[in-house]
């Protein structure tokens, strides 16, 4: 799987109430979801946000509490990947879980700029920065692990195994 | 190579002599919890996917604690789901509003988690019951789901950090100081995708709630879990309690830990985490003055009857500062009930503090409390992200049930050595 969009620039310990605060947490809906993603620190985040478009976050990203909601409001507002020095762990597992690609790489996150055209290429485990030409490498995901996010996650791949 | 309690409760549950960290494995489960916000997602994961039978009906449990008593249309339809769910698969272990109480407080009380359990819970606070020497960790919706289904859930063995504390504790210093103290020192990432384990004489002789409180914040440093040794205290909260049989863990004497961290209870004092991080802590004396606007006295964390005693034996005979609200919440039904029979209630009453049903509530910013801007708040919760207990310009200062209570009285960040009888 290859995504290629902007690259939208966070810092470190972007916590799950900043991606989807706790007062929308009322419904389950992906698209009522996606229209507060990220507003406590970006009011204009979702205007921004150009369907495909690749967020770049530090260190920690998405600690805090356990809402799913939290990669589902990402993947509704059009975020097509997370590049991140680090993820939290409750946030790893429920990204993946949901189909929503992430790359765990220092390098390509500490280099890229707002605003810089990315390229993510899955099965190679490779951060493109397409802007400045340089490319990083990051450990690929397995190839089940691969299947799971080409699926839409854990459920739509275990179920698609099941009916063959 | 001997192994850590949290590598014998994960190799018991896989089925398998012994397990080392980084290692893969799939965990036969002894509960797992949803709530209000997390299960609906999950339930309609399940109906989507069609599922008829669940895995075993004893071991789900539902809570619907987080927007309750419902404070909208939409919450109240989110807790229906819940409702009607439980219903049609006939778990018994569904508790409504006026029966429960915030889930991590709830289910050590009723003895639904016990030692040497491995739980997952759809909820980041779920790591609380580490206090009771079980394996206890938060996952979201969908790990939620697929253990409904099966019973069980794949894990990375986590490395294990050891925080030993030794000495004494300092008057009005707590489980709520001990952990902001660590996650001052190490950092909100400081124990990513690790086991904490809590040992040391000090915490041989810490109580129960407390213990409960310092497993409950380890989230807050990154952690899989926090985990305590079971020992004589862990044995007299749960018996009379426990609703399953139980098994005691002990580390190894030659368990491997990644790091050992030591803290003398001496150099603690109470301590106050300024926004927007648990991680930006202060010790009271280095804290300055912050007036406040509202206090929160209550959560997963501290809404247990030892936190509303200290509470109250800081209030009785004061009264809240002008334009200063008091909101307390006791964690659950039996612990409104223990307090109302200690008197407990009249005190804050009295000190012109109110009193709620058992929420989560504010914690979150959901209701019973939400901030205003630029409106500060004390609170004895877990979290003081941007915009956590209301608007994204509010800021959230956390501390423990005496500095809480203290400030109440102070209208500005205190600490209870300051009033005057």
């Amino acid at each position: 799987m290859i995504f290629r969009g902007t690259a939208l620039v966070f810092g470190d310990d972007i916590d799950t109430d900043a991606i989807i605060p706790a007062r929308y947490l009322n419904t389950i809906d992906p698209f009522e979801l996606a229209a507060h993603c990220m507003e406590d620190l970006d009011p204009n985040f979702v205007k921004r946000v150009k369907k495909g478009d690749i967020m770049v976050a530090g260190k920690n990203f998405g600690c805090g509490s356990s809402r799913e909601h939290a990669p589902l409001a990402l993947k509704g507002a059009g975020i097509s990947c997370v590049v991140a020095v680090s993820f939290a762990r409750i946030f790893y597992r429920n990204a993946l879980n949901t189909g929503l690609p992430i790359i765990e790489s220092p390098e390509a996150a500490s280099c890229i700029q707002d605003g810089n055209l990315i390229e993510v290429d899955l099965a190679a485990g490779k951060v493109r920065n397409l802007s400045t030409g340089v490319t990083f490498d990051s450990i690929p995901f397995p190839q089940f692990m691969q299947e799971l996010i080409a699926a839409g996650g854990l459920l739509p791949y275990v179920m698609k195994k099941i009916n063959g | 190579m001997g192994m850590t309690i949290t590598e014998k409760i994960l190799a018991a549950h896989a089925g398998v002599p012994e397990v080392h960290p980084g290692q893969l494995i799939s965990a036969r489960l002894d509960l797992a919890l949803g709530n209000d916000v997390t299960a609906p997602l999950a339930i309609a994961e399940l109906e989507r996917l069609g599922v008829r039978k669940l895995w075993d009906p004893e071991k789900i449990v539902l809570i619907p604690d987080h927007f309750t008593p419902n404070k909208d249309i939409k919450s109240a339809e989110q807790c229906r789901v819940l409702r009607r769910f439980a219903k049609a698969f006939g778990l018994p272990h569904y508790y409504e509003v006026g029966r429960t109480g915030i889930e991590h407080a709830f289910l050590p009380e009723e003895g639904l988690v016990v030692p040497g359990d491995a739980v997952i819970g759809a909820d980041s606070h779920t790591c609380t019951y580490g206090a009771l020497g079980a394996f206890a960790t938060g996952v979201g919706s969908t790990d939620l789901a697929a253990a409904m289904i099966t019973g069980e859930t794949w894990f990375k063995v986590p490395e294990t950090v050891q925080i030993r504390f030794y000495g004494n504790l300092r008057r009005w210093v707590g489980g709520k100081d001990l952990i902001l103290y660590v996650i001052g020192k190490i950092g909100v990432d400081g124990a990513l995708y690790k086991a904490m384990e809590f040992g040391g004489p000090l915490i041989s002789r810490l109580p129960m709630e407390d213990r409960l409180t310092l497993a409950n914040m380890t989230v807050e440093a990154g952690a899989k879990c926090g985990i305590i040794a079971p020992d004589a205290v862990t044995e007299e909260y749960v018996r009379g309690r426990a609703k399953r049989p139980y098994r005691l863990y002990q580390s190894d004497p030659d368990a491997r830990f990644q790091e050992v961290y030591e803290f003398r209870g001496e150099d603690i004092e109470p301590q106050v985490a300024f926004p927007h991080l648990p991680q930006n802590v202060r010790p009271i004396s280095e804290v300055g003055f912050v007036p406040i606007d509202q206090v929160v006295i209550g959560s997963c964390t501290n809404g247990r009857i030892s936190d509303l005693r200290i509470a109250a034996e800081i209030l009785r005979g004061h009264k809240v500062a002008p334009f200063v609200r008091l909101i307390v919440i006791p964690a659950t039904q039996r612990v409104y009930q223990q307090a109302l029979k200690e008197g407990l209630l009249e005190v804050f009453v009295e000190a012109e503090g109110i009193v709620s049903a058992p929420t989560c509530g504010p914690c979150l910013g959901g209701h019973m409390g939400v901030l205003a801007e630029g409106e500060r708040a004390v609170s004895t919760t877990n979290r003081n992200f941007v915009g956590r207990m209301g608007h994204p310009r509010s800021e959230v200062y956390l501390a423990s049930p005496a500095v809480a209570a203290a400030s109440a009285v102070l209208g500005r960040i205190g600490s209870p050595e300051e009033l005057k009888k």
